[in-house]
């Protein structure tokens, strides 16, 4: 195969990966510009993900499932803003809390309702999102470069990864050009100046949150209910934390937080390449290396390589009107 | 200029936070288009006062009349609404924020910004011409000197419409020309028909600017006076109950012997940025030296560094002939063994672990001492008899030695922590802020006790935002500057304005 060709597919595998990063990623955003650390990510996925797959084998639409992931996600979401903001409570202690939580619930949800081990069965046809082909991508397939590129890596994914990619201009528009972006960037660094500017703090991180919440549902609805056909125990493996690390990469804003997850997701597509092909000089790797690949880039990039990443000043302090 | 109604009247307002009761019966009549000072020492209850008239609390009981019909005003948006603005403290700005974004933050207009922010734009144009306060409405807040901020502060007021404006201890974080700016401000603001109300502890502000004075004392409103009639010897009187002298009276200095010195001292910190630039400083026996500055100008550095919690990047300390630059010994604990007083400039953050007793705050630092230790242990009831030995002298009340640091009053814990490090008799004794938050009368207690130590022979450095403080408790000053001491005067030639321009960072050609 020509490398052109290894490029393309390695992109398009990378774009597949990425959709769920990007949309926790720019969920994880609206919630800590508004000053709400989100470790909780993780949680809010798996729960998502679960609900998905089993509303869509219930129904039998991937549609509704999509909709039940985002009310689990917009729930559990409530339930941090609840602890959180009207309660002052720890933010991350909430957001593990959540995530051992919704580990443990669900599959035990799963066995108690399927009894299939744990996962949900498996879902076919329009339990699930299937790929769309962009028109003329047939037509095209045969042109050099340009058209090879649309047909393969622009054209056939699920309709999740067009909103995914829609997500980030759309992200970046509210958080910067509206009201709403305005006030929840405040809130952020300082709560007191939005508080004496006649805006209510709860109610405008209770809205952000929601943001979090909805945004989280369709990442998490995409795991089993676009790239995997169900529910497996933990299928988030820790892509909730690495969209946190890619948002703390990207330095809380939208297109670098996108082209964080893109990163990221490159690694893991690169590894899933890696795995047994002879390499120059150092032969085969052991596949338990290269997997490591992406956490191991991961950490060394936030160690060393993000500079300063000033966070939203008011980040993980309640705010407490002071007498 | 008064008419019929006044701009802002309170009637009967009572306000208890638990037991404490913060307001009592608090009547207050602020004729329009007047500058209204509100005087009272800390803790008198007047930012209690002032935040339910913004709606920041709620009142328990009584009535507030805006241009005399009654107002429900029970948040912020309400009192905006009522058409009253209110300029914190602490600024109430996003440092990341252009002044724009921070002035529309609020009264947006539209969900998109766009249209929001191009009439702001040219509203404020306006505004700026009318009250002449320039500002680059382009600029991000966090780069802006304190002086910008709080003019946007007030422009935010005025472009919310603001006819009653509320302006909450303004001149705290300001150079006194910056002061100055800040009044011509004010009367430009009454001359167009404005209602100022300008709370401060400060007796100076309220001479140089109001019409009418209101005094609070313990949370209740004490007398209503026109400044004409007043002066500041009575105001003080009024604020604390009973006369008080506020010069500090003391006989010239006799400076002996040097007994702690920088030289070409600097220091950097983590992020690289140079703090201290080249400090040399002598502290004399038998004198105060006074370190003035606009806070954040390189003091916390320098009082750390003598202290011995910093190490100088560069540079040499020099304690009783001595370098000890290098020395294990230049550390905070040891220093203490060597003769070393420190008052942090922050009792709440270094002073006091607040969380502890009296008789335990006040062993800090000298816990490992054989007088408060009983083989392995601490000897509890010898702790309690030295901390009831310094609450009789400072006159700390309420003086149970078991009682929590926090349960104590601004002034009373100051007293604490003062006891502690006096009472250990040291040779030099660093003493940062020795006022903030301190009711006028420990203030005259704690200023009378420096002076006596300072004739028993010790030496005494003072750092102080407080220019008036520095000038009458010092007998040489030294103003710092963007980390660098600008000049050293003798306190006799030092004059407000003198200091204040160095304060700037004005070079002066004098050098003592």
């Amino acid at each position: 195969m020509e490398y052109f060709e290894i490029f393309v597919l390695l992109m398009d595998a990378t774009l597949r990966v990425a959709t769920p990063l990007v949309l926790a990623a720019m969920a994880g955003m609206f919630s800590e510009r508004s000053g709400i650390v989100d470790i909780g990510l993780e949680g809010k996925m798996l729960g998502a993900a679960f609900a998905a797959a089993a509303v869509a084998y219930v129904t039998g639409s991937a549609w509704l499932g999509l909709l039940g992931g985002i009310a689990v996600s917009m729930a559990l979401s409530g339930l941090h803003a609840y602890a959180c903001v009207t309660h002052n409570g720890n933010q991350v202690v909430s957001g593990m809390a959540i995530n051992i939580v919704v580990a443990g619930l669900t599959p035990t949800l799963a066995f108690a309702w399927f009894r299939q081990g744990g996962q949900t069965p498996a879902l076919t046809g329009d339990d699930r999102f299937s790929s769309l082909t962009l028109p003329f991508a047939e037509a095209v397939r045969d042109i050099p470069v340009i058209g090879y590129t649309y047909a393969e890596l622009i054209s056939g994914h699920n309709i999740l990864v067009y909103i995914a990619a829609a997500a980030v201009p759309i992200c970046a528009y509210i958080l910067y050009r509206t009201r709403f972006g305005l006030r929840v960037r405040a809130v952020g660094e300082n709560p007191h100046a939005v508080d004496t500017a006649g805006i209510v703090v709860s109610h405008l991180r209770y809205q952000a949150l929601m943001v979090t919440g909805f945004l989280c549902g369709i990442a998490g609805s995409y795991l089993s209910t676009a790239h995997g056909a169900a529910f497996i125990r933990d299928m988030t493996a820790g892509k909730g934390y690495l969209a946190l690390a890619a948002l703390i990469f990207g330095k809380w804003r939208p297109v670098p937080t996108m082209f964080a997850c893109l990163l990221f997701a490159f690694t893991d597509a690169l590894q899933a390449r890696l795995q047994g092909v002879d390499l120059p000089l150092v032969g085969a790797i052991p596949v338990q290396f290269i997997q490591a690949l992406p956490y191991v880039l991961t950490v060394l990039l936030l160690a060393g390589f993000v500079g300063k990443a000033i966070p939203p000043k008011a980040i993980g302090e309640p705010y407490i009107k002071e007498r | 200029m008064t008419t019929s109604s006044p701009a802002l009247e309170l009637r009967r307002v009572n306000k208890w936070f638990g037991a404490v009761h913060a307001n009592k019966d608090i009547s207050l009549s602020v004729g329009r288009g007047t500058i209204h000072g509100i005087i009272g020492e800390n803790g008198a209850g007047k930012s209690t006062l002032m935040s339910i008239v913004y709606g920041f609390y709620q009142a328990d009981e009584g009535e507030i009349l805006v241009n005399g019909s009654p107002y429900q005003i029970d948040n912020p948006q309400a009192s905006i609404a009522a058409g009253i603005g209110m300029v914190h403290q602490h600024f109430m700005l996003v440092d990341t924020f252009t002044v724009l974004e921070n002035i529309i933050l609020g009264v947006e207009g539209s969900a998109r910004l766009a249209g929001g922010l191009e009439h702001a734009r040219a509203e404020l144009a306006r505004l700026e011409k009318e009250y002449s306060l320039e500002v680059d409405v382009d600029a991000v807040v966090g780069d802006l000197p304190v002086g910008i901020r709080q003019r946007v502060e007030i422009l935010k007021a005025l472009y919310r419409g603001a006819e009653i404006l509320i302006l909450d201890e303004p001149t705290g974080v300001l150079t006194p020309q910056e002061a100055d700016h800040l009044f011509r401000i004010l009367n430009t603001l009454r001359e167009q028909g404005k209602t100022v109300i300008l709370i401060t502890h400060k007796l100076r502000e309220i001479m140089a600017i109001t019409d009418n004075v209101s005094v609070m004392r313990r949370g209740e409103m004490v007398a209503h006076v026109a400044t004409k009639d007043t002066d500041r010897e009575k105001l003080a009187e009024l604020m604390v109950g009973r006369s008080v002298l506020l010069r500090v009276e003391k006989d010239d200095a006799q400076p002996a012997e040097t007994v702690m010195s920088m030289r070409h001292v600097r220091y950097l910190d983590r992020d690289g940025v140079s703090r201290l630039k080249d400090i040399n400083l002598d502290i004399k026996a038998g004198e105060i030296l006074g370190i003035a500055g606009v806070s954040g100008n390189g003091q916390s550095e320098l009082m750390e560094i003598l202290g011995g919690t910093l190490r100088p990047s560069e540079g040499q300390i020099i304690y009783k002939g001595e370098d000890i630059t290098n020395s294990a010994n230049f550390n905070a604990r040891d220093l203490r063994k060597i003769g070393l007083g420190h008052v942090p400039e922050d009792r709440h953050r270094s002073g006091l672990v607040l969380s502890f007793s009296a008789y335990e705050n006040t062993i800090l630092g000298y816990h490992d001492r054989p007088e408060y230790n009983k083989g392995t242990t601490l000897d509890n009831s010898s702790m309690i008899a030295h901390c009831e030995k310094h609450i009789e002298k400072f006159d700390v009340r309420p003086t149970d030695p078991t009682l929590k640091a926090s349960g104590f009053s601004g002034g009373n814990q100051q007293k604490l922590v003062l006891a502690r490090e006096m009472e250990q008799d040291p040779d030099i004794l660093l003493v940062g802020q020795p006022t903030r938050g301190v009711d006028i009368g420990a203030i005259e207690f704690i200023h009378q006790q420096l002076i006596q130590m300072r004739d028993a022979g010790k030496a005494i450095l003072v750092v102080s935002v407080e220019i008036d403080e520095v000038m009458s408790l010092a007998d040489r000053i030294a103003v710092m500057f963007d980390g660098a001491i600008v000049g050293e005067l003798d306190a006799k030639d030092a004059t407000e304005t003198k200091l204040g321009l160095m304060m700037a960072g004005v070079k002066e050609g004098v050098e003592a």
